[in-house]
């Protein structure tokens, strides 16, 4: 099958490659471009590990094919510290403890950043159903909610 | 001496017997002594059996002492998660 | 060992604080490499056929066509891994499991494998690979299995533990019996018997990464394994068993794991993707799709269960009997005997009484799933006592702290206990301000209590000293939540040094010697206590350097916050050596530094928790909802409390998950219906209130700081503390886990029907 030419921007860098027509963004991201933050939980949309920012909107990148990047800013947990400089989001969640095994972390800090770049003062109501999309088997969210609330105050101090 | 409880299904292999005195000082001991007495009992050591002694669990150190009066208990080797 | 495991009270400097984990920057940044985030040149793509027939003969498979495909460089069916097992019946289960020998035995059981240049080519030749089935009668429920008209999946099995052996073969593989004393008798003192029988569906230990590895098999023998795994060491003992290899010439590396819970303790796919890259000649990538996660590995029990319990007027338990039947999958299991074990662990009673039936289904092997059984029988007798204590008008709480097992108790499982936590946890609930919150319409509370053993186990760890005076620390359990910072701390603290001063990492197998894998509630339990005896043996170690560059005794020197500090009168005016001046120093006074320990850590100590729930339940859908939840547990000392506290809550979110909506559901043609997470849904964030968390400190007497294991028991409460709030919001005993909203609305609707 011919390959599909794709010239798009990933975290700010303009990026080219080939990928079959029917392949995943999240495929391209991880077996094409070495991008093997976002993770493969299940494939079909549900556990929100695959999780990426495309044009200022979050999606699930096993959902999206990589032709469609076509264009696009792409923004993924690779581009999200400024060099060694943590984005608050990743500083509070390792101070609260808000990632065990960490598989779901990726795909929760770009759905929390998202969140806050459209709501950035949330109530907790909000933040959980903000986070909903996303799943995490080992914290019970606990930690993951007051990372997010802890980051909210510092970046509105900011 | 000491005297051994064994739980259900190990009573069984042992000739419906629930507690048994053997005379040994450790768990290797002990378990080699249950295997002579005992033949039917050779299989499950093998598969693996816990010692609780006076409530302690102890699945793999076979030094373990068994003092003099103390409460020693058979149990199945357990798995976790 | 001449290292002394004995608990000594003492103040702690690092034990006890809460620093960020070591490899905490690599998963917020994306760069922690799990199973599926490693790759190797000139890599091929494993892919597996699974059966679609529940109970099936397999008659002949033909991989002809498959082989000719273009791209494809290997097939691979059970004659490429024959049976070395050596009459090792459980791990001829497990060979059997990972690829279907004569009979496949449920849907989605392995019957042959390919390893092609990429993902596509791969999954074309799996459908050109032929397969004669000839389907088989089957059968996926507990109790079905158990019927004389069953199917029986294995004509071998003959109940063990019954006399005398049945003649005939049937489905269920183990009868086992806990307890003592005359429970008929004790029945006949009672006032009040409440009786009651139980269902549990099956429930996936739901981790979110997929099973992963990448097989390197080379020509002369050796081999690389990268995978997720519980235990890298267990896996290298199945996989070269299996495959007749030797265990010194594989080495297995374990990735960082996205979750496990039990179910990344033995091997599913890695012997495959050995054997697939033996045959090719070229490294295998497998990686599990979340259908095959769902329909071939896991999953726990799905459960059956009767219990009686009587009760004087007074309080007292009188007598309690459970009879618990588990589901195995298609292999001989000990499920029902530790949910036997377990049942009646957290009471002191006279006579007590628990069988179990281990049962064969045609459903997948059965594995570990935190605190392995526990929560489905906890969830029966608990459910009993709630009500028991409402016929004979008792406050819960207090009939339980009336019954409770306690130091000297003999547990319902056989040993005596020594000093154990349930009461004090249950008087932690007593006293918690969440039992005197108000609740309005529709709303009720609910406790429960659960317990679990905890394991020790084979344990190994190296503590090196860099020049510079860095510590770096090798450990061979898998860290599952955090337990490389724990152990850092408990290093720090030996030594006496900053917590940054430590770097913990996870060794791989050919790094280190073996150490059994992460499980029971083992991880930082066992390899701190490994990592204390390294520290010691350090120390040793330091202080006759320190002696070396003094030229005194090493018996004149002691070691005090991290310096060697001459002691005696004589020596008065030497002043301290630190460990970074000696080790600065160690190139001329005998090389490297470092501190060894090889262990068995006994002696874990049973786990105790009490948890208290707020649900809502909505009258018109049955729906039920967590407003409040609070756990109570003991942790002996909680080294990095914010790792407990993430245990206890993780426990929880899972136990609510099984309480209310997680379930295998079969169809009538013995296929799962729902193997994703759209249609098994385990809770989402917006489901859950906060998790609060009450860590209790009763020091474990056969660790050196008191440590306990805390990674299970908290999943063993909530089935029972969430159907007995349920009870109290809405009037209805719920005996069907899960508690899903059709349930919950039939059981609403007979009530009002009268």
């Amino acid at each position: 099958m011919a390959g599909v030419a794709v010239s798009t921007t990933i975290n700010g860098d303009n990026v080219e490659y080939l990928c079959q027509p029917d392949e995943t963004l999240l495929d391209v991201l991880r077996d094409r471009l070495g991008l093997t933050g976002a993770k493969e939980g299940c494939g079909t949309g549900d556990c929100g590990a695959c999780s990426v920012i495309l044009d200022d909107r979050l999606v699930c990148s096993c959902l999206v094919l990589g032709a469609e990047a076509e264009g696009r800013n792409v923004e993924t947990i690779e581009g999200m510290a400024h060099g060694d400089k943590l984005h608050p989001l990743q500083q509070k969640f390792l101070e609260h403890a808000a990632l065990q095994c960490g598989i779901c972390t990726p795909g929760f800090l770009m759905a929390a950043k998202d969140l806050l770049a459209k709501n950035p003062d949330p109530t907790e109501e909000e933040i959980r159903f903000g986070l909903a999309g996303n799943l995490c088997r080992c914290t019970g969210y606990d930690k993951i909610v007051r990372a997010v609330q802890d980051a909210v105050s510092e970046m509105k101090a900011a | 001496m000491v005297e051994v409880t064994l739980w259900g299904a190990l009573g069984a292999a042992a000739g419906g017997k629930s507690k048994i005195d053997v005379e040994a000082k450790d768990i290797r001991e002990l378990f080699r002594k249950l295997a002579e007495q005992y033949p039917g009992l050779e299989p499950h050591i093998e598969r693996g059996i816990a010692v609780a002694i006076d409530g302690v669990i102890y699945r793999d150190t076979w030094s373990k002492e068994l003092p003099q009066g103390s409460e020693i208990f058979l149990l199945p080797r357990l798995v976790g998660g | 060992m001449n290292f002394d495991p004995r608990y000594s009270a003492r103040s702690f400097n690092s034990v006890g604080t809460r620093p960020i984990r070591p490899d905490g920057v690599d998963k917020v940044t994306g760069r922690a490499r799990y199973g599926a985030d490693f790759n190797m040149a000139g890599q091929l793509v494993g892919r597996i056929l699974r059966s679609p027939h529940a109970h099936a003969r397999i008659r002949k498979i033909d991989t002809s066509k498959a082989q000719m495909l273009a791209g494809v460089k290997a097939v691979i069916t059970a004659a490429d891994l024959p049976d070395l097992t050596d009459g090792d019946a459980a791990m001829y289960d497990i060979l059997d499991n990972c690829m279907a020998r004569k009979k496949a035995l449920y849907d989605g059981h392995a019957v042959a494998a390919v390893a092609a240049v990429d993902a596509r080519t791969a999954r074309q030749a799996l459908k050109l690979i032929e397969v004669d089935y000839e389907v088989l009668p089957h059968v996926t429920d507990v109790d079905e299995a158990m019927k004389h008209s069953a199917p029986v999946l294995n004509d071998s099995i003959f109940t063990e533990g019954v006399e005398p052996r049945p003649a005939k073969p049937s489905n269920i593989s183990k009868r086992s019996q806990f307890g003592h004393g005359d429970t008929e008798e004790g029945f006949r003192h009672a006032d009040k018997i409440v009786e009651r029988s139980f269902r549990t569906e099956q429930t996936h230990q739901g981790y979110i990464e997929p099973h992963a590895c990448v097989a390197s098999v080379s020509s002369d023998g050796t081999a690389d394994l990268w995978v997720c795994t519980q235990g890298h060491f267990v896996y290298r003992q199945h996989c070269a068993q299996l495959l007749g290899m030797e265990a010194s010439k594989l080495r297995v590396t374990s990735s960082e794991i996205g979750g496990g819970f039990g179910g990344k303790t033995h091997v599913w796919a890695e012997p495959v993707a050995l054997a697939l890259s033996r045959k090719a000649g070229r490294p295998v990538k497998l990686v599990m799709t979340r259908d095959e996660v769902f329909r071939a590995s896991g999953p726990t029990s799905a459960t059956s269960i009767d219990v009686r319990i009587g009760a004087r007027k007074d309080g007292t338990i009188t007598a309690a009997e459970a009879t618990l039947r588990y589901s195995c999958g298609p292999f001989a299991g000990t499920w029902a005997e530790v949910g036997a074990m377990t049942a009646f662990a957290c009471y002191r009673l006279e006579n007590v009484k628990t069988i179990g039936h281990e049962v064969l289904v045609n459903r997948p092997k059965t594995a570990a799933y935190r605190a392995p059984s526990a929560p489905m029988a906890a969830f029966a007798v608990e459910s009993v006592i709630d009500e028991l204590a409402k016929e004979i008008g008792m406050d819960p709480v207090d009939f339980r702290i009336r019954n409770a097992a306690q130091e000297g108790t003999r547990s319902s499982y056989g040993p005596v206990y020594g000093p154990i936590g349930i009461g004090p946890t249950l008087e932690a609930v007593k006293n918690h301000p969440h039992m005197k919150a108000p609740l309005s319409r529709n709303q009720g509370r609910g406790m429960a209590c659960g317990f679990w053993f905890n394991f020790g186990g084979q344990t190994c760890t190296d503590l090196n000293i860099g020049a510079d005076g860095s510590v770096s620390l090798a450990v061979g359990t898998i860290d599952v939540g955090g337990s490389r910072a724990s152990l850092s701390l408990i290093a720090a603290e030996e030594l006496g040094i900053a917590y940054e001063q430590v770097k913990a990492v996870v060794a791989d197998t050919s790094s280190l010697g073996y150490n059994d894998m992460t499980d029971g509630s083992r991880g930082t339990f066992s390899t701190s206590m490994a990592t204390i005896s390294a520290a010691r043996n350090a120390i040793k170690t330091l202080r006759e350097r320190a002696a070396q560059m003094w030229d005194i005794s090493a018996d004149d020197v002691a070691w005090e916050k991290g310096h060697a500090v001459a002691k005696g009168g004589k020596h008065g005016n030497l002043g301290k050596l630190s460990l970074k001046e000696i080790a600065a120093a160690s190139g001329t006074t005998g090389g490297p530094i470092a501190g060894h320990s090889e262990l068995v850590a006994d002696g874990a100590g049973v786990s105790f928790a009490t948890h208290i729930c707020d649900i809502e339940v909505d009258p018109e859908t049955g729906a039920t909802r967590v407003l409040r939840y609070t756990v109570v547990q003991d942790a002996g000392k909680a080294v990095h409390p914010t790792y407990v506290e993430g245990q206890y809550q993780g426990g929880a979110a899972q136990g609510i998950g099984w309480a209310l909506n997680e379930e295998y559901i079969y169809g009538k043609d013995g296929r799962l219906q729902n193997p994703g997470f759209l249609d098994y849904r385990i809770p989402v964030c917006s489901d859950l209130p906060m998790i609060d968390t009450q860590i209790l400190e009763i020091p474990n007497p056969n660790h050196p700081y008191g440590v306990r294991g805390v990674g299970e028991t908290s999943i063993v409460p909530p089935l029972a503390a969430i159907a007995n709030a349920l009870s109290n919001a809405a009037g209805v005993r719920m005996t069907h886990i899960p508690m899903s909203p059709p349930r919950v609305l039939a059981a609403i609707e007979a009530k009002q029907a009268g």
